[in-house]
């Protein structure tokens, strides 16, 4: 097929600018859409470590009872920029918007998305919403403390900058669907030819699938955060009990996004593992089509769940045990996904290099935090659960210990394609084991104080919390300490590490077939796709290990 | 070398053009809309089933007759709208603009007659947080409330649509619509449509439910 590494003269992106300026403009206002992922990495990756301090602190307060270092007013603000910056800055952007736009056109054979300029503008809108983020902070009132869930009636009466904060939300909405309708165009418009939908590899599926539910609900939050706006401003009384309204009605209209949008933050993730996973078995993925399907079942009934945050809330017995059952089948798509990557390891030829360990702690911290889910879907332990340090711990494994360890385990597969070096791999193996066990230590804990009764978002606790709190906190410091090691010596990579080959993992997906890092244009000439996607005899013709 | 590189570069990104994948965004995109309004329309028919009788006496406060007229123009620059990317394709540039342009005089006209509207509300004291509007039922402020967000949210729609179709008339003017390249002309024509497709389910929601 095509073997486009053998050119060694060649200029790589980041040697060729897209348009007549150079230097820092080449980037700022540049359409292609690898320099784009690379420039929506570092703005995330930034925000992500921020998030990491806010945490940090927030479990130094929590290191022992009473007050530690902070006031309870500060504390309250910290817990909401934790869950606003990790939730609309990191976690829901970070896999689509970075390794999304870098490899969703070049594993499909195309040389851009179908809208590169929307895509420069969705970036930018990015910042805007970041900005504002920030710019809240200082403003007179003070940061906002309502929880990143907003709930009303507390978000419209307490007079910190709400308004400002969720505009911020709202803006990045925007360019969360912008992202979304130019992803689904270009899987639609630009699959080379012989790609067919069953050859597209599943990291594609996957984002496929998130672009959808991208579209699908984020207006439904555009316009709910738009009437908490109004509402403060103006005093409509749409969601004010006082003047006839629901606050309810609030909560609906805010998890038929926010639930859904737990499966934007994961899919791409069970996307990157389906990658993984074969590459490091040198066996095709068991059940290609299953898995595919899967993450379409997951969009489609994740949207129909969202009620089973709102269990204790005040719902009619009827649509609690509807949305109960719903929740329990949307376990299955995702069962369906874990046991196939399990049957694809399955007398495969396992290679255990870092990527694969990242999976490896992925599996089993995200089984905890899926098994833990049936436990609060459940209704009748949700009223025991419910708002405790349970379903923190419950949401940490799945949306950290799930979508955050793959966030690592696509750096760690896709850096030396993205920047051409390779990192130092003892000290990628150091840090895997660092992040389990630091991980672990910090969030498991947790699942303990909320069985006993410890509430979540609360400023002190208990006596006979202190000693597990202490664990998590020491947890805390290891898995910080991890990340930030991580990031130290994947720069250090850049600068000094080793120039990776163009298939340093005999990987056969598209972005393998090609130089690291990719020239301009992604491909010389637009390939023809003969192979299903994780055909591995294709090394052979690839010239694999010669 | 380097230049003349990213001068094929940039030439070839220019020559890349498909009308097809441009108009599925565009469809997507006002699948988004629908939502955002979809959301409007979810919290109505909430408060609607909850304050039926209030929100049938709030109604009887509106003018039908603005109203009705509002929606004539709006149809009617719906229609001016479709034949203008119609003398397009038929290579008929000077009948293209007189249409383009009609459609934005309505749409203007839209808005003056919605000023009107509003203000003549507002003077009667009804607007969210006014005195008037607090000593009234819960029904009836929420259906000020909602008739103030709902038909404001479409009003800054045709705001944004007179901007794009002022666009789309100058690009008409020089050239860079033409009949073989006029994918912005009906992609903007649909955002148009739609925006009246919205206007036609509020004015019965508001207007005819006395």
């Amino acid at each position: 097929m095509i073997n486009e590494a053998a050119n060694p003269g060649e200029k790589s992106f980041y040697q060729v600018s897209t348009n007549k300026h150079t230097g820092i403009l080449s980037w700022l206002l540049t359409v292609d859409h690898k320099r784009i992922g690379i420039m929506y990495l570092i703005a995330i990756l930034s925000f992500f470590l921020v998030g990491v301090v806010i945490g940090l602190f927030m479990r130094w307060e929590l290191m022992f009872p009473g007050k530690t270092i902070m006031e309870a007013q500060t504390y309250n603000t910290l817990f909401t920029l934790h869950g606003v910056i990790m939730i609309f800055l990191f976690i829901i952007p970070g896999l689509p918007a970075i390794f999304g736009n870098f490899f969703l056109p070049i594993q499909l054979g195309a040389k851009d998305v179908a809208f590169p300029r929307l895509n420069l503008l969705s970036f930018y809108i990015y910042v805007i919403g970041a900005i504002l983020v920030l710019v809240s902070l200082f403003l007179p009132g003070g940061p906002i403390d309502t929880g990143w869930t907003f709930y009303i009636p507390y978000s419209i009466r307490t007079s910190t900058n709400v308004s400002m904060a969720i505009f911020a939300a709202f803006i990045l909405g925007f360019s969360s669907i912008l992202t979304g309708i130019n992803f689904v165009t270009t899987v639609h418009r630009l699959r080379a030819p012989g790609m067919t939908w069953f050859r597209m590899p599943l990291f594609v599926w996957s984002t496929y699938a998130t672009a959808w539910i991208q579209i699908i609900a984020t207006p439904v939050i555009g316009i709910t955060i738009l009437l908490v706006i109004i509402e403060r401003a103006f005093g409509v009384g749409i969601f004010d009990p006082a003047l006839g309204g629901d606050p309810i009605l609030f909560q609906h209209l805010f998890w038929i996004y926010s639930h859904p949008a737990v499966y934007i933050m994961i899919l791409p993730a069970m996307g990157v593992v389906s990658e993984i996973i074969p590459t490091f078995s040198r066996r095709t993925i068991f059940g290609y089509k299953q898995i595919a399907y899967s993450s379409l079942a997951i969009a489609f009934v994740g949207y129909l769940v969202w009620a089973h945050h709102m269990f204790t809330s005040g719902m009619s017995d009827t649509s609690r045990w509807i949305f109960s059952l719903l929740t329990f089948i949307v376990a299955l798509p995702s069962g369906v996904k874990i046991f196939n990557w399990v049957a694809t390891m399955y007398k495969g030829s396992i290679d255990p290099q870092v990527p694969f360990l990242w999976v490896m702690s992925f599996i089993f911290l995200f089984s905890i935090g899926g098994l833990t889910g049936l436990v609060v879907g459940a209704l009748a332990t949700d009223v025991h659960l419910h708002d405790t340090y349970f379903v923190v711990a419950h949401f940490h494994y799945v949306m950290f210990g799930g979508t955050g360890t793959i966030f690592f385990a696509a750096l760690h597969y896709w850096f030396p394609k993205m920047f051409g070096k390779m990192y130092n791999k003892r000290f990628a193996v150091i840090s895997v084991v660092l992040f389990f066990i630091g991980f672990n230590m910090l969030y498991f804990p947790k699942f303990i104080l909320g069985y006993m009764g410890m509430p979540r978002r609360y400023y002190d606790y208990l006596p006979e919390f202190a000693s597990l709190q202490l664990v998590s906190t020491i947890g805390s410091w290891i898995l910080a300490g991890a990340i930030f090691f991580v990031v130290g010596y994947l720069i250090h990579a850049l600068y000094k590490g080793k120039k990776a080959t163009a298939n340093p993992w005999g990987g056969v997906t598209l972005e393998w077939h090609i130089a690291s890092p990719p020239p301009m244009e992604n491909f010389h000439e637009i390939p023809t796709i003969t192979h299903e996607p994780y055909d591995f005899s294709q090394l052979k013709e690839m010239k694999y290990g010669e | 070398m380097a230049s003349n590189i990213e001068a094929t570069i940039s030439i070839e990104q220019q020559a890349h053009r498909d009308d097809v994948g441009a108009r599925m965004g565009m469809w997507l995109f006002l699948f988004t809309e629908i939502l955002l309004f979809g959301g409007m329309f979810l919290i109505y028919a909430v408060y609607r089933y909850q304050y039926p009788d209030q929100f049938h006496l709030a109604g009887m406060e509106l003018n039908t007759g603005i109203g009705t007229l509002n929606t004539i123009i709006l149809l009617t620059s719906s229609l001016t709208m479709a034949l203008s990317i119609a003398a397009i394709q038929k290579k008929n540039k000077a009948l293209s603009i007189i249409m383009l342009s009609s459609t934005l005089l309505f749409a203007l006209l839209f808005m003056v007659n919605k000023f009107f509207e509003w203000s003549a509300k507002i003077s009667h004291g009804i607007f969210p947080g006014s005195k008037e509007l607090l000593e009234k039922q819960n029904g009836e402020i929420l259906f000020f409330g909602l008739y103030y967000v709902m038909t404001g949210l479409h009003a800054f729609h045709i705001i944004i649509g007179i901007v794009i179709l002022t666009f789309m008339l100058v690009f008409l003017i020089r050239n860079k619509i033409t009949s073989d390249n006029y994918v912005k002309l009906e992609n903007s024509g649909l955002y148009w449509h739609l925006v009246d497709l919205i206007w036609i389910f509020l004015f019965p929601l508001f207007y005819l439910i006395q």
